[in-house]
């Protein structure tokens, strides 16, 4: 197996030449943030993988360019009344890279391989809306009890555990793309290696070389392969943003996936609409101990987030790439009410928040003459370090002191979740799929993975139940909304900023969209001669 | 027999150091930089009590603001200013005027004025003083005036909008303290260590050097993330421990030199004279191999403090509010297209500081040559 | 033993030599051991886990992810199975890079950082030594002091800010050189300077401060009194003698530079094997950090070996025992 990577790192040195030299126009050179952890769709976790997944496979639907659900594999499909029941009609054209047709049978066999609990699928979670699936992974089930049917070569029928209007949302996920099922068998996890790859998207495996560079090659095979103008993508990996923007700024990479904030007024000036900062399907926040005093008391949580100016650490602290929060589910989301719940006091100005905060502690029995000592815990990376410096700043007007307590991420997010040895804590969420759902079930009382605030309400939650069970749309929103509400005032996480994207996209390339998914394929973009 | 030996080492090695001290004094070089490593210790003791500005303290209306002898705000800055401050005064605003340091403000609202609007000017870095001068009885207008508040940014400020004068001279007071800490654990350690293992020889030493093969080998980034975990908001302890591992080095070069000596002639005359091996060890190996490990020292202090800035790269050095140089260093090379004074002014001052630590081993080094006379 | 006799012969024969080898490098297996369960244990001791990221998992998952690695083990089972999976040659899967065995990243990547780390090895001796030579033959002259202040300014300026610098003068506003990847014979020139300059200064004051004191050495002073040209003596004799401090500096820093540095690659875009060691650690991915563990402990003792050699061959006063 060495010999075969090496050879492939070889081989990819030798194609960055001679594609370096010539054919640069059909080639995408495209920054990503770092290397993908895996290949293996149902193993898969991070952003990275997701862009190189969706060049690759199609799934039963996909995403274009504006990030819409649109059909994939699946040409139509029909939803059954009580929303339980999705009944997939694949296309006749669909075909592996090795000529074998797409057909239901592998999305089946794909479906039961990310349950299994041998894979270890780390998103198996985004999947357990599907029947049976929750308690097939955790293996208290067969696996055939998977509520996933083949009625014939191109009709698919999936059964869900309960309503689930996200579902095909769900769907576009890069864990709902399909594995050839053949190649799988015979090769194991090894299928991922580029010598054994099948793929039934606009692009297949050319080779991967970690920490260097991973090449997808058109697709012959693909169903519209006539409108996929890039014949080559060259993914290179950055750790450090800096650098793929000096590579941008030298020409040798046509866009960068990130870039530092620090410089961003910078690139602004002097590359104006090259720069694209757009809104993202993100939060920025502080998770609160509750079950710390003085941290447990709603009014001084509220006070806390009162005296934030998010204004502040939006532009100065990040230079612009953030957006202000008026409440916990970012702006934009779909399948929410048009008037979304904001902070009660998102509208008076700084002085009168102040005002009322230093009155909300004092109620609570806090002040200068009794000063609330906060230990802020944040990890290393980013700009964490100035927002906390700059939100210390902002709570001496309440006169509460502030120490710091820096962790690298591993040591960070363990603590949070374990042994809850935090007073305020940095954390953020990025939306897996566009549903308030998918950041108001992070403080249910239940939820031990990111109830980071150890928040318990009851009535909370059987709002949340509510809106579970609720498969009227608009209902549901409105049940969400309450539920946010709720959030708003009891502030387990004081929401600080929504995340946006961040991207540097050359003239040649033609194509990219600015979404709230961040989601580019590159079947949907060109190069410019 | 003994005793007249060592009476006699005591009397050369006293004008040996006399010696030296002469030979010292003439080295230009060395001279001056004992004169800018003795400013910068005052800077780093006493720079922070005399700072103009507090090292924590931040103001958000001069982030990132370039280096300048003369005041802040501009001139041009304190209208607009004044302005976006009173925007959220919801103030319709009818003179916005400076004179001299003294700003005037006229302002009307159909809503009636309160007289707490004087808080936005206060609350803005700029404004210190606001008063309120009439007030109309309806409340519909109101003239202010409030004093510009002047002040010096020396080196600028940081991403935070804290001065960074100040801050370079708290980062002096960590770095040096850290970087004496750590050196110091290290050339104890380190220098007995290796003049023992060089000096037995045989299968201790080689025990010996085995031990710190295989501290060598081990995980040291790994190792001092634990530090961090473990020791992270206490920065001495920390760099006690830092001490404790960067000793290898010292260790190794110690024992080369050993070796060497041992097989010298003056020592193996004392060895047949019957001096014992303790004495041995402390009139002869460690004096002679004081000057590499003076220049190992002018090289590991600088490597400690490197290495606090490598793991500031990392996002793991000295916590906030304090700072050291690699923190601010490490800062600056984020921005030094957008804001370079932050990545100049510590850089600058890093490298004088190593510099005239540097140029002091090498003077000593030159003076405590014993071959030299 | 007179001054000009120990130059080119060697006492103790081949033979001694290399078994002298061959017993320190069995000598080094139980010390490979001892680094491999230290680093082992150490590393458990860590909070957190490899499955503790950003993005929290489903306590499900976990569990699963957990079984599949073998972490739902006892520690003691762990490292049994650790240690007999190393003595088969098996160092695992990683835990992040889940496609991979850790051999197989370390395949990849060691290549690349052994050639970078060599080129700037190589380049930090010759230059190192050439200049502190030279400064040391002027001792105290403007060259010197030029030579002295270089050198000075390499060690200063932490390498996360000489890298981009260069990139941005040499890459970006000059356009000399590419601003990132190993993609063509030129990429290596900016990463290998920024990798050699501490080294280089480091090596030229070492090798000033021993030569300064080797020219005043009773045998140079004897060869000078002969009436040997200068060059002659500072080649043969004096930089003999002066390389023993710069060569027990150069063995472990040789064992730095060659497996990687993470600072080098992340600025640059290099596929080395110098950032697994740090973010392998702060992933907690623990055979990858194993791994790279044990790659570093065979450099250190293949290089503790050689310098140790060196300095037997260069002073002959040095014996094997």
């Amino acid at each position: 197996m060495p010999r075969t990577l090496l050879r492939t790192a070889a081989l990819t040195s030798v194609l960055a030449l001679t594609i370096g030299s010539q054919a640069l126009a059909q080639t995408y050179f495209r920054g990503s943030d770092g290397d993908p952890e895996t290949l293996d769709q149902h193993k898969t976790s991070t952003v990275v993988e997701a862009n190189l997944l969706r060049d690759m496979f199609e799934g039963l639907v996909t995403l274009d360019s504006t990030a819409q659900v649109v059909p994939g594999v699946a040409m139509e499909w029909d939803v059954s009344l009580d929303g339980l029941t999705y009944t997939f009609d694949l296309r006749d054209d669909a075909k592996w890279s090795n000529g074998d047709p797409v057909v239901a049978g592998d999305f089946v066999y794909s479906l039961h391989r990310i349950m299994n609990p041998e894979t270890g699928a780390k998103y198996a979670s985004i999947l357990y809306p599907i029947k049976n699936a929750e308690a097939i992974n955790s293996g208290e089930m067969d696996i055939d009890a998977l509520g996933v049917v083949a009625l014939d070569d191109h009709t698919l029928q999936i059964t869900l555990q309960q309503p689930t209007p996200f579902f095909l949302e769900l769907l576009t996920h890069q864990t709902g793309l399909p594995v050839h099922p053949a190649t799988v068998e015979e090769f194991g996890s090894d299928f991922v290696q580029p010598e054994n790859h099948v793929s039934n998207g606009a692009y297949t495996l050319e080779s991967f070389s970690l920490g260097d560079s991973i090449v997808l090659t058109k697709n012959p095979e693909f169903h519209d392969a006539e409108n996929v103008a890039i014949e080559t993508v060259q993914f290179l990996p950055f750790e450090d943003r800096a650098t793929c923007v000096r590579r941008w700024e030298a020409g040798e990479v046509h866009s960068c996936s990130d870039l530092p904030a620090e410089d961003i007024g910078r690139l602004e000036s002097e590359y104006g609409d090259a720069v694209h900062v757009a809104a993202y399907l993100g939060t920025y926040y502080y998770s609160v101990n509750t079950t710390r005093e003085p941290f447990g008391d709603a009014r001084v949580r509220q006070a806390m987030s009162m005296v934030i100016d998010r204004e502040f650490l939006a532009d100065e602290i990040f230079g612009g790439t953030m957006v202000p929060a008026e409440s916990f589910v970012p702006t934009g989301i779909s399948n929410y009410v048009e008037d979304a719940p904001r902070f009660e006091w998102a509208d008076m100005s700084m002085l009168d928040r102040e005002d009322a905060a230093i009155a909300l502690m004092e109620e609570a029995g806090y002040g200068p003459d009794n000063p609330v000592t906060v230990e802020i815990a944040y990890n290393t990376s980013e700009n964490h370090r100035n927002a906390a410096t700059a939100i210390a700043d902002m709570w001496s007007v309440l006169g509460i002191e502030v120490t710091y307590n820096v962790r690298d991420a591993s040591a960070h997010y363990a603590n949070l979740r374990d042994e809850k040895d935090f007073d305020v804590a940095r954390a953020g969420w990025i939306g897996d799929y566009s549903d308030p759902q998918n950041f108001l079930f992070l403080v249910e009382s239940d939820n031990d993975g990111f109830n980071y605030p150890a928040y318990m309400n009851p009535e909370y939650d059987a709002l949340m139940d509510d809106a579970a069970a609720e498969t009227d749309l608009a209902a549901r929103a409105e049940i969400l909304a309450d539920a946010e509400r709720m959030f708003l005032r009891d502030n387990p996480q004081l929401a600080l900023l929504y995340y946006s994207s961040r991207s540097m996209v050359s003239e040649a390339l033609i194509g990219w969209e600015d979404n709230l998914l961040n989601v580019h394929p590159t079947r949907f973009m060109s190069i410019a001669e | 027999m003994t005793d007249m030996m060592v009476n006699e080492a005591a009397v050369k090695s006293r004008s040996l150091w006399q010696m030296a001290v002469i030979r010292l004094r003439r080295n230009r070089a060395a001279m001056l930089s004992i004169f800018a490593l003795g400013f910068l210790g005052l800077c780093g003791i006493f720079g922070p009590m005399v700072a103009p500005h507090d090292y924590a303290e931040v103001y958000p209306a001069y982030v990132k603001v370039p280096a300048s002898i003369s005041a802040y705000p501009r001139a041009e800055e304190v209208v607009p200013e004044a302005e976006s401050a009173l925007r959220r005064a919801r103030l319709d605003l009818e003179l916005v005027e400076v004179n001299g340091e003294t700003l005037t403000v006229i302002g009307t609202s159909e809503r009636g004025v309160d007289a707490r609007v004087t808080r936005y000017l206060d609350r803005s870095d700029l404004f210190t003083n606001a008063r309120v001068v009439t007030l109309a009885e309806d409340g519909s207008r109101i003239e202010m005036q409030a004093d510009v508040d002047r002040l010096y940014f020396l080196f600028g400020t940081d991403a935070n909008g804290r001065d960074l004068f100040s801050r370079v001279l708290i980062s002096l007071r960590v770095s040096l303290m850290i970087g004496l800490l750590a050196a110091g654990v290290a050339l104890v350690i380190g220098v007995l260590y290796g003049a023992t293992a060089g000096f037995l020889g045989g299968r201790i030493d080689n025990m010996m050097m085995r031990i710190v093969d295989v501290l060598y080998s081990l995980p040291f980034i790994f190792f001092v993330i634990l530090l961090v975990v473990f020791f992270g908001r206490n920065v001495v302890l920390m760099f006690i421990a830092v001490g404790c591992v960067e000793w290898l080095d010292m260790a190794r070069i110690v024992r080369g030199q050993t070796l060497s000596l041992r097989r010298r002639e003056f020592v193996q005359a004392a060895e047949a004279l019957g001096v014992g091996s303790g004495a041995i060890l402390k009139r002869h190996i460690i004096p002679n191999t004081l000057g590499t490990v003076i220049i190992y020292m002018t090289l590991l202090i600088p490597k400690v403090i490197l290495l606090e800035s490598f793991l500031s790269f990392l996002g793991l050095g000295v916590q906030e509010p304090l700072t050291s140089l690699g923190v601010l260093i490490s800062e600056g090379a984020k921005n030094m297209q957008n804001a370079p004074d932050m990545l100049i002014f510590p850089a600058v001052t890093l490298t004088v500081l190593l510099f005239a630590l540097n140029f002091l081993g090498d003077g000593l080094r030159d003076a405590l040559d014993p071959k030299d006379r | 033993m007179p001054p000009l006799s120990w130059g080119g012969t060697f006492q103790f024969g081949r033979y001694h030599m290399l078994s002298y080898a061959i017993r320190r490098l069995l000598g080094a297996i139980p010390t490979l051991f001892f680094i491999v369960t230290a680093a082992f244990f150490m590393m458990r001791v860590a909070p957190g886990g490899p499955f503790d990221q950003e993005r929290a998992l489903e306590a499900t998952v976990l569990a699963n992810l957990n079984a599949t690695f073998g972490l739902d083990q006892p520690l003691w089972r762990q490292y049994l199975i650790y240690l007999g999976n190393l003595a088969q040659g098996d160092m695992g899967p990683s835990f992040v890079y889940r496609d991979l065995k850790v051999h197989e990243i370390l395949a990849i990547g060691l290549p690349v950082s052994m050639k970078l780390g060599g080129m700037a090895l190589a380049l930090a001796m010759v230059v190192g030594s050439a200049l502190g030579s030279v400064a040391a033959l002027r001792q105290n002259s403007a060259v010197d002091y030029g030579v002295i202040a270089i050198a000075t300014f390499g060690i200063t300026i932490p390498n996360f800010v000489v890298a981009p610098v260069l990139l941005l003068v040499f890459a970006l506003y000059f356009d000399f050189f590419p601003a990132g990847g190993l993609t063509q014979w030129q990429s290596y020139i900016l990463p290998v300077i920024a990798l050699a300059l501490p080294q280089i200064a480091v090596v030229a004051r070492l090798i000033r401060g021993a030569m300064i004191e080797a020219l005043r050495s009773d045998h140079v002073r004897t060869a000078r009194a002969y009436g040997l040209p200068t060059r002659m003596i500072v080649i043969k004799h004096a930089l003999r003698a002066a390389c023993l401090p710069a060569i027990s500096y150069m063995g472990p820093a040789a064992a730095a530079l060659l497996t990687g540095s993470i600072v080098i690659e992340q600025i640059f875009g290099i596929p080395g094997i110098g950032r697994y060691f740090v973010q392998g650690a702060l992933n907690r991915d623990y055979t990858l950090v194993m791994g790279t563990v044990i790659v570093v402990a065979l450099f250190v003792v293949v290089f503790n070996l050689i310098v140790d050699l060196l300095y037997a061959v260069l002073d002959p006063r040095v014996r094997y025992d």
